[in-house]
């Protein structure tokens, strides 16, 4: 952090206008907008509104399955971009590219398509039901639907970093003798971690917001599949903006801290490692 | 490197496809200034567009109506009227039109979401007795679909509070075109116990205990029962079951329960809209014209039932005509309905409480 003197690349004034009207018009007027909307609300309405057992149990819904779909996406994940990186076979280009039809999909079509596929009639779904075990219209269907929506935010985050990674450190830690477990999990995993904590916090993000998909495929029973977008949707169905955007900044609030508290971690980590320069 | 770049921009192509099959897909949103702007320069010329905000299941209906509208007011006028049509779920619809969506008139599932364009000071009080019958043009009840030779013998709605049944219907909170089964099922319920709250909230609640899956939207609950195969049975508009019928006539049967409800879609004149377009005459023209007997009998083939009685009775080999239908004044119109029972914390919120 220099202070400002000569500056390698010029414009800095007007570049710096440029991402705070940015931001501005984009993120920051849009959740001022939330604020201002819930601010309707007196604290104890906004306590009550935020606190009713059927919000609290559909936040309880919302972070589990997204959480639970962020940790297997951190794992499938990694082990795509691995795959994809370093191995070469016939279709890889076209297995690249299907890695982002997710992003492409109307979130809609997904969610009916998974639903189809797994309920108890569906494809897969049928064949799980012979040994009792229901995947739509449960928990386990909203997160299969997050894990679909999730996966290319970790692929994409891991992918760049796997493909720059010096191999001559891995070969030198074989060299040494080093197992090659060892050496994903000291010399490898390392240098990903960021990668991989940046992706799986974008993913967390979009699954907590995810609604399109989920709808179909939940089945939205109050307090077992109801997730928290549909109640901020079944909110402003009775026009009551207030308490939709007071859940909302709940929300919001707690996936901020949610986002913060993992990137703290992995900063302080990645301190440790790199002796304390990063 | 450059492999990334090819498998991005495959993505972005598929991207900028699907975009554009959306766009098309749903033309006549806000996207039609230009065409705004035209008509607005020739009101009382030979041309004038207007446009019409519905909801979900009427896409069949005013497919038709429009083309035979144009055709009369033409005949009229001497003007060519081209109608375009908005379609999504009835709330998200009100919504839109409240927050700007420039529809001269909405043809809407529930007066009260006609009421909410209304509270946005967009259409002038007193819009439900601009047109016969409550601007009801055309009507419909809640009935059960079940499946092929009605292997569960639901008949009636105590058969559904039953153990076993699985009962497929929209969340009535997402879903306004669902209050009327709520309300259809708490009608039935309100004769059986003559009016003795407690039980009927019981029957209510093991009702909706029965309910598998709560749909966001009465199309999702259709696609839970038909494609994915959830459920004994479903509720339903009467117009929407008879359009599962005809698609798969060998695979579901209609069952016409002893009570429901009227449900009762709504039509208004957007006033701000057309003052501002010069559009009342037609856009007043154009939701007139649906009771004239050619309009009604196209409600009739699209299964909805028309207002007028001397064509309803032409229809009665499909419509149970001897069916008791309460209506929303019974309990107590739309606001109280709303108030009482889907507001938050009100009768289906505490049905669902532990």
């Amino acid at each position: 952090m220099k202070k400002a003197g000569k500056r390698v690349i010029p414009g800095f004034g007007l570049s710096m206008g440029v991402t705070l009207a940015i931001l501005s018009c984009v993120v920051l007027i849009p959740l001022a907008s939330l604020a201002v909307y819930s601010s309707q609300l007196g604290i104890k309405e906004f306590s009550e509104v935020v606190t009713r057992e059927r919000v609290l149990s559909s936040f309880y819904v919302s972070f589990l399955t997204a959480a639970a779909a962020t940790a297997v996406n951190a794992v499938m994940g990694v082990v795509i971009a691995w795959v994809l990186v370093r191995y070469d076979f016939p279709g890889k280009r076209i297995m690249d590219g299907m890695i982002e039809l997710p992003f492409a999909l109307p979130t809609a079509v997904a969610g009916i398509a998974l639903t189809s596929l797994t309920s108890d009639t569906g494809f897969v779904g049928r064949f799980f039901a012979r040994f009792g075990i229901r995947i739509a219209y449960t928990r386990i269907g909203i997160t299969i639907a997050l894990v679909f929506i999730g996966i290319p935010f970790v692929v994409r985050a891991v992918q760049p970093v796997l493909e720059k990674l010096d191999s001559s450190c891995e070969e030198a830690a074989r060299a040494l003798g080093a197992e090659p477990s060892v050496v994903f999990w000291k010399v490898i995993f390392p240098e990903l971690k960021p990668a991989l904590f940046t992706g799986a916090g974008l993913a967390f993000g979009r699954c907590l917001g995810e609604y399109g998909s989920v709808v179909f495929i939940a089945g939205n029973k109050p307090y077992y599949t109801e997730i928290t977008p549909l109640i901020i949707m079944s909110e402003l169905q009775e026009y009551d903006y207030a308490s939709a955007t007071a859940i909302a900044l709940v929300m919001l609030a707690a996936s901020f801290l949610i986002l913060f508290l993992v990137n703290l971690v992995q900063a302080k980590n990645s301190q440790i490692l790199q002796g304390g320069n990063g | 490197m450059r492999k990334r770049l090819v498998s991005s921009g495959l993505a972005a192509v598929l991207a900028a496809a699907l975009a554009a099959g959306s766009l098309t897909g749903c033309g006549g949103g806000k996207g039609n200034d230009a065409a705004t702007e035209a008509a607005k320069n020739a009101s009382a010329a030979d041309k004038v567009t207007i446009t019409n905000v519905s909801y979900d299941p009427t896409r069949e209906l005013y497919e038709q109506y429009n083309k035979v509208f144009a055709e009369h007011w033409k005949e009229q006028t001497g003007q060519d009227v081209e109608i375009t049509q908005s379609h999504g779920g009835s709330g998200k619809q009100a919504l839109e039109v409240a927050n700007g969506l420039e529809a001269d008139v909405v043809t809407l599932a529930l007066e009260y979401d006609v009421k909410a364009v209304e509270d946005a000071g967009l259409i002038e009080p007193g819009w439900k007795e601009e047109f016969d019958k409550d601007s009801s043009p055309y009507t419909s009840t809640i009935v059960f679909l079940v499946r092929k030779g009605n292997p569960k013998n639901i008949k009636d709605w105590g058969d559904l509070v039953k153990d076993g049944i699985g009962v497929i219907t929209p969340n009535p909170k997402t879903s306004g075109g669902a209050r009327w089964n709520y309300l259809a099922a708490w009608a039935y319920a309100d004769k059986l116990y003559s009016g003795d709250e407690t039980k009927i909230k019981d029957f209510m609640k093991k009702l909706y205990e029965n309910v598998l899956v709560l749909d966001s939207g009465a199309r999702g609950a259709t696609t839970s029962f038909v494609e994915n195969g959830q459920g004994d049975v479903l509720l339903a508009w009467e117009n929407e079951a008879y359009l599962s019928i005809k698609d798969a006539p060998d695979d579901y049967e209609i069952i016409t329960p002893s009570i429901s409800i009227l449900a009762q879609p709504s039509v208004a004149v957007v006033d701000e809209v057309v003052d501002a377009r010069g559009t009342r005459d037609v856009a007043t023209g154009y939701l007139k014209y649906l009771y004239s007997d050619e309009a009604q009998k196209i409600a009739g083939d699209n299964f909805y039932r028309p207002s007028n009685e001397k064509i309803l009775q032409e229809y009665s080999d499909t419509f149970d005509l001897n069916i008791n239908l309460v209506t929303i004044d019974d309990f107590g119109g739309w606001d109280k309905a709303q108030e009482t029972h889907f507001a938050d914390g009100g009768v289906f919120d505490q049905i669902y409480e532990k």
